[in-house]
């Protein structure tokens, strides 16, 4: 693995211990998810306990120890969300892609998140996908977006 | 950028500001919010600019991209001045028509205009919508006024105006008093006092101090504090400026939540302009304070709202709070006093700077001053973030600037506090909003979240929510929490898949008791509220769950059958074209059936059909 990645990355926070979470961050960033290396490699030259950042890494949940999958698909379940009809589009794409939320589809296409508020409340469902949020969902929407990132994958125009 | 040295400066840099903005004929103001952003607003904008520069029109139009409007669900706004005219729900394609017919010849353009949804009455400029007509926007107001990553606009509407007042006309135990005198109380959610925090800030023994902006908002349902960091960055700086001076402090910290790129953007642009005009770093605006601000990123954990826990996110650490009998003013961030605010509260303080303590506290209640920005969301017609003054009904909330229920179904309550509050049924609609009367009833103000629900709420399911949430979001140190939330949960799962039994609200009362009393942070003391007040107003709505094994709201999935109406059915198939398990069968044109054995209860077949023909038991 390279780990140069790594070092620019604690190089820019000047090796700061403080600025742990923000590193995590980017390195979660550039390899979706954080590799054993990378932690090691971020331990020693921050000179922290590898069981502290194992702490740490494993506490917040943005952070994944496992290989997240090419499309990040989060749906918001906070309560503006839930009582419009949330967990009924959670329900529809565990089923539609096969996995549960935090999971990765088996061809490390999809994963599947689910957060407590994105802080858009106003046009609950909120998806928020590869970047991009997408407002008042329900099932039918969903499923075209799904359907979508498969056909631009397999090179058909939608 | 010019380097501002001294008052006289700031003040010179203001009135060139405002001379060059005299030369534009028109502004137009496209929102850009994240509700704006989820329904394209980044397109709209990009295609005025391409207009105007087409049309060589750069000089006398001034395109602004704003922060956060309030009327989120009406997105993307567009606003023309000075005409004034409020476009909702504006398309890339209706630009041309937009820049050729309003802007040029001054013709409103009837189509994109809000129409009421009462008296189908159409509104041409905001002050005529019903859902800003009984806000108080003090706070939120100059989101539509200004580009958030220009420190210009802000300068133009007397931004650092109050900083500089402070630097020269007042001691800092002078600020102290004002923010004391104004009766300002913490946004956040508990109302503590902001001047007596400082106070005890300021007299803490030491000479290293910070101060510490709050913008870990994990409320669900509460999005104020991303739309005016993201909306108005300055305004927050400026008030983290003038609280630092008041105590003494030369380093500040935002704490932003992850999950909010566009409020961790606009804040490190505004950071970076302002250092740039020396209003922060070394001798902010001549006066020999020297000052800087840095922002820090959560990783997504609930718990690091509350104080203790944030600090330590800030450390590095794992975000687990500590017990807090030595308070954080005295002992804070790396051991040392820290004044902790939320956004809002540091927003607030310009104003009352500005304008004085006695202004201040004209508005609102005796024990409540000023305004409160609340987000506006569930089953209620008009969502987005209203900005009223404290003591205003929920009534007038909900039903004035809501405009009540969506789809003609009854509000039954409205939840406030976020997973630490509680749900107020429509009978206490009356209430007037302010800090002591929610927690009076058994919720609390929390950041401002307002969930409004209908009958088609099962308040069940909402306490099994928000118990299961927080049980997600217990950081786990204390057992009461840790254990007694994952209890709670279950007994509640057992609920609503209709296994309750007599003994169920007895031991849920218990174990709600206990978890409130001895947990070591705010999340566990508070965890039981939302439990506890569906209990006190909505404990038929558990009795049917434990009882008639029926759930009244037709939510809990295990307790619900459903079935077509053959009389009803008019055999349109649009059941069936949606059925993600293929229980649907029927001809067309004839009465449709469904298969219960295959039914996944989605319920998708009811949001289709046309002639309400699905029917839940």
């Amino acid at each position: 693995m390279d780990l140069k990645s790594v070092d620019k990355i604690v190089d820019k926070y000047e090796e700061k211990k403080t600025a742990l979470i923000s590193i995590l961050h980017e390195i979660q960033d550039r390899y979706h998810h954080l590799p054993e290396e990378a932690l090691r490699k971020v331990a020693s030259r921050l000179q922290i306990d590898l069981n502290d950042l194992y702490g740490v890494a494993t506490f917040y949940k943005s952070f994944s120890l496992t290989p997240k999958g090419e499309h990040a698909i989060t749906l918001c379940l906070g309560t503006a969300c839930h009582v419009r009809g949330g967990p009924k589009i959670l329900r529809e794409m565990t089923k539609l892609l096969g996995i549960q939320p935090g999971g990765t589809t088996k061809d490390s296409k999809f994963s599947l998140n689910v957060v407590n508020c994105l802080g858009v409340c106003a046009i609950g469902p909120v998806m928020f996908v590869d970047g991009k949020f997408y407002g008042e969902m329900n099932l039918v929407k969903a499923k075209r977006i799904i359907e979508k990132i498969n056909k631009k994958r397999s090179g058909v125009k939608s | 950028m010019r380097r501002i040295k001294s008052r006289s400066d700031l003040e010179r840099w203001k009135e060139e500001i405002l001379s060059k903005q005299k030369e534009y004929e028109v502004v137009v103001s496209v929102c850009g919010g994240t509700g704006c952003h989820a329904y394209g607003c980044k397109k709209v904008r990009d295609q005025f600019a391409k207009g105007i520069r087409k049309n060589g029109n750069g000089r006398r139009i001034r395109l602004k991209f704003t922060g956060c409007r309030g009327f989120c669900e009406r997105g993307p706004i567009v606003t023309v001045q000075p005409m004034g005219i409020f476009y909702q729900k504006v398309r890339e394609k209706d630009v041309p028509l937009i820049l050729s017919e309003t802007i040029e010849k001054g013709k409103v353009l009837e189509h994109l205009l809000y129409q009421d949804l009462v008296t189908n009455q159409k509104a041409t400029s905001e002050k005529e919508i019903p859902f800003y007509q009984a806000q108080h926007r003090l706070v939120l107001g100059n989101n539509g006024l200004i580009e958030p990553t220009e420190i210009e606009d802000y300068v133009g509407i007397g931004g650092y105006g109050a900083l500089a007042k402070a630097f020269f006309e007042m001691r800092p135990d002078q600020i102290i008093d004002e923010i004391k005198a104004s009766g300002l109380r913490g946004r956040g959610g508990a109302g503590f006092p902001t001047g007596k925090k400082w106070e005890d800030c300021r007299n803490a023994p030491g000479d290293v101090k910070y101060v510490i902006c709050n913008c870990d908002e994990g409320d669900p349902g509460a999005y104020m504090d991303r739309s005016l960091l993201e909306g108005n960055p300055h305004a927050v700086l400026e008030g983290m400026i003038i609280g630092a001076f008041a105590i003494g402090a030369n380093r500040g910290f935002i704490y932003v939540r992850h999950e909010y790129p566009l409020a961790c953007k606009n804040a490190e642009a505004a950071i970076t302009q302002a250092r740039r005009a020396g209003l922060l770093g070394k001798n902010v605006l001549g006066s020999g304070f020297d000052f800087d601000v840095e922002i820090s990123k959560g990783g997504g954990a609930f718990v690091c709202g509350e104080s203790t826990a944030l600090i330590a996110s800030i450390e590095g650490r794992v975000g687990e709070p500590r017990s807090k009998q030595i308070h954080t003013v005295t002992q804070g961030l790396w051991g040392k006093p820290t004044n902790l605010n939320n956004v809002e509260t540091w927003a607030n303080i310009p104003l009352i700077i500005d304008r004085g303590s006695e202004w201040f506290s004209s508005i609102g209640t005796e024990k409540s001053k000023g305004t409160k920005i609340f987000s506006l969301v569930g089953k209620v017609k008009n969502t987005g973030l209203v900005e009223v003054p404290m003591g205003i009904t929920l009534k007038k909330i909900i039903f004035d600037i809501g405009g009540g229920p969506q789809n003609g179904k009854k509000i039954k309550a409205v939840q406030t506090g976020g997973p630490s509050g509680g749900c107020i049924p429509a009978s206490l609609f009356d209430l007037p909003v302010d800090f002591d009367s929610l927690t009076g009833v058994g919720s609390m103000m929390g950041s401002g979240g307002m969930i409004v629900m209908d009958e088609g709420t099962c308040m069940v399911d909402v306490a099994k929510y928000f118990v299961h949430f927080l049980e997600e979001e217990s950081c786990g140190k204390c057992l009461p929490c840790r254990e007694g939330l994952k209890r709670m949960g279950e007994i509640l799962d057992s609920i609503t898949e209709g296994k309750g039994n007599e003994e169920s609200l007895s031991l849920l009362e218990e174990l709600a008791e206990v978890v409130a009393d001895t947990s070591l942070c705010g999340l566990g003391k508070t965890a039981p509220n939302p439990v506890l007040s569906a209990l006190r107003y909505f404990r038929s709505e558990f009795e049917d769950h434990i009882h008639q094994k029926r759930c009244p709201a037709a939510v809990c999935t295990p307790l619900m059958q459903y079935s077509i109406s053959e009389t009803d059915c008019i055999g349109c198939g649009a059941c069936k074209k949606v059925c993600p398990t293929e229980a649907i069968e029927g001809e067309r044109k004839q009465g449709h059936r469904i298969l219960s054995e295959l039914c996944s209860k989605c319920g998708s077949c009811k949001d289709v059909c046309k002639v309400n023909a699905v029917m839940v038991q």
